[in-house]
């Protein structure tokens, strides 16, 4: 399932900083732990995560610093600041805020549509059936 | 067998991340810190798809492709960055802490010889010379109040030895012997003259010092002109700002009751226009590459319009079968289009790249240059029927001696670019010409400040 542009835009301030504020990271590293935590959900382009993080940078969420790799290379380390940790808990209520309003709706169209889940379950066994043959 | 391979991946894999960086650094919006920060991240992609078993190659190719794509990123860094491509024009983003004192240095410098070259306008002042008493005086020297500073920067900051300097350092007294010890008839032709040509003659002064050991290479008096041009045009907005800054300060302060106008003529006007030039200097300088192509795109905007103008004019004048209307300042108004059209010759060679093969451009350059060779040809041969008649006063000799320096380096030039339009030469040898052609005006100008005045009686 690919995750449209806009809320990957609108869910990469808050996503970025909740990594930071677990430990001080960097890029690839940052978009690795996207991954995982999404499932390999979330397909960001990778390029596009370094606006976001000079972004923060600029808004004085994170700090920005060159330190060494264990590889010897150079590479630039984020880490979270105060502000960035009160932003981070703002766009959190925000974000449970729009979760628990959908969620409220949704329950209620539960008897229109059928959970999506289910139809995955339904689809399943005809699907390993051709993959199969 | 199986680490010579390895090897040869390995040196094929660093060729190909050398190619992706200079191909990101080319970006203005990407800056050198942030394709460091990109390559790493490049670095890590393909050392974990190695690990997943591809081949180096195709793990560049797949890291490559998801770090997205280029254009599409350097919009976003230029989005979140939008102030980068004016910052750098004050602030360098240079990386070592080495380079950005010595950046600093440099900027004291100039700031100090600004300083100075505002102080030195005000120096004749303290012996009773003053800018309304005195205009003369002040309009003979004002190329020598700061072009000696400006070439003394140079000579600064190329650490140029006495063999390079002292050429300039000549020309500058010769220049401020002969303009004042002269004794000319105040407002008089020859000293009107000396006025409008010393800056010239002592311009080649201050490029000698510019281009340094380089001064006989075509690529480092081609960088001269560059640095003309680019001034010009920054000296042009300082003192557009400075307008600015005057009028509100003028308004202000007559608001209040205070009036300035005495101090803004005495101190404000000069001191600026003098510092101003270094100013601009350090600015060129400093930030070589970011408008840099600014005199060329000037030039190539205006080539076609001023080619479309000067084909209607000869149009008209075949249609109409008029002559040119000699009046006595036609001379002149022809010389400005000829140096003009010099102009817009040299800033279009200048920014083009001489291996690039021959396009439409080159073909309107080259139909520019002989409509205006065209056009001073009418115009010298009306005056040439009338030229006894009118006498041979300094003005008309200087302005024609002008037109003839003018008209055979445009001849010439045009023949050049004619011949590499039919292939026949290579671009190199007009870009050759160009330079080789600066210190002939300056000659001539020297000529003007020197030998005019006596030959004229002073007049």
């Amino acid at each position: 399932m690919d995750i449209n542009k806009d809320l990957i835009a609108a869910s990469s301030t808050p996503m970025v900083l909740a990594i930071l504020a677990e430990e001080d990271s960097y890029g690839y590293a940052i978009l690795k732990r996207v991954q995982e935590a999404s499932g390999g959900r979330m397909a960001w382009t990778d390029g596009m995560l370094y606006p976001v993080l000079h972004r923060l940078e600029r808004l004085g969420y994170v700090k920005a610093r060159w330190g060494t790799a264990e590889n010897g290379r150079k590479r630039k380390y984020y880490k979270i600041t105060a502000q960035g940790k009160t932003q981070l808990a703002e766009e959190r209520s925000q974000w449970q805020a729009v979760d628990a309003t959908l969620r409220g709706i949704w329950q209620g169209l539960v008897a229109v549509l059928p959970d999506p889940r289910a139809i995955a379950t339904m689809l399943m066994p005809p699907v390993q059936l051709l993959q199969r043959a | 067998m199986g680490t010579v391979n390895a090897d040869n991946a390995a040196a094929q894999l660093e060729e190909l991340i050398g190619g992706w960086r200079n191909y990101l650094n080319k970006r203005q919006a990407i800056h050198t810190v942030d394709v460091a920060e990109l390559e790493d991240h490049l670095r890590e992609q393909i050392a974990a798809l190695s690990k997943a078993g591809l081949a180096p190659d195709e793990a560049f190719l797949v890291a490559v492709k998801r770090i997205g794509n280029l254009d599409t990123l350097s919009r976003e860094f230029a989005r979140e960055h939008a102030d980068r491509l004016w910052k750098q024009l004050v602030l360098s983003s240079s990386d070592s802490a080495a380079e950005r004192s010595a950046l600093r240095t440099d900027a004291a410098v100039a700031v100090g010889l600004a300083i100075a070259a505002a102080a030195a306008i005000k120096a004749p002042a303290l012996f009773g010379l003053t800018l309304d008493m005195d205009g003369g005086f002040y309009a003979r020297n004002v190329a020598l109040f700061v072009f000696p500073l400006l070439a003394g920067y140079f000579v600064w900051k190329r650490k140029l030895g006495p063999r390079l300097w002292l050429w300039p350092a000549a020309a500058f007294l010769a220049v401020a012997v002969f303009a004042n010890v002269y004794p000319f008839e105040i407002g008089g032709s020859t000293e009107i003259l000396s006025v409008l040509h010393a800056p010239i003659a002592l311009w080649l002064a201050v490029g000698i010092a510019y281009a340094g050991t380089r001064w006989n290479q075509v690529a480092g008096r081609m960088d001269f002109i560059r640095f003309s041009g680019e001034l010009f045009i920054y000296y042009v907005l300082i003192a557009l700002g400075g307008g600015v800054l005057t009028a509100f300060m003028l308004m202000m302060f007559t608001a209040a009751g205070v009036n300035v106008e005495s101090f803004f003529e005495n101190w404000l006007l000069p001191c600026g226009a003098m510092g101003a030039v270094i100013v601009a200097a350090w600015l060129v300088e400093a930030k070589q590459g970011v408008i840099e192509n600014m005199a060329p795109v000037l030039a190539r905007i205006f080539t076609p319009l001023f080619a479309a103008v000067l084909i209607v004019f000869l149009g008209t004048l075949l249609v109409t079968g008029k002559g040119i209307d000699i009046q006595r300042e036609v001379l002149i108004a022809f010389d400005m289009l000829l140096a003009v059209v010099l102009g817009l010759l040299l800033y279009s060679v200048s920014a083009r790249d001489s291996n690039a093969p021959a396009n439409i451009y080159d073909v309107l350059q080259v139909v520019l240059l002989v409509a205006a060779l065209a056009a001073d040809a009418v115009a010298l041969w009306a005056i040439a029927a009338r030229i006894s008649e009118f006498g041979f006063t300094p003005n008309r000799v200087a302005a024609l001696g002008l037109n003839v320096l003018l008209l055979a380096h445009l001849a010439w030039s045009a023949v050049l670019y004619i011949s590499f339009l039919r292939g026949k030469g290579p671009f190199a040898r007009l870009e050759k010409q160009q330079t080789d052609y600066l210190p002939v005006y300056a000659l001539w100008a020297a000529i003007v400040v020197i030998v005019f005045p006596p030959a004229f009686g002073f007049i």
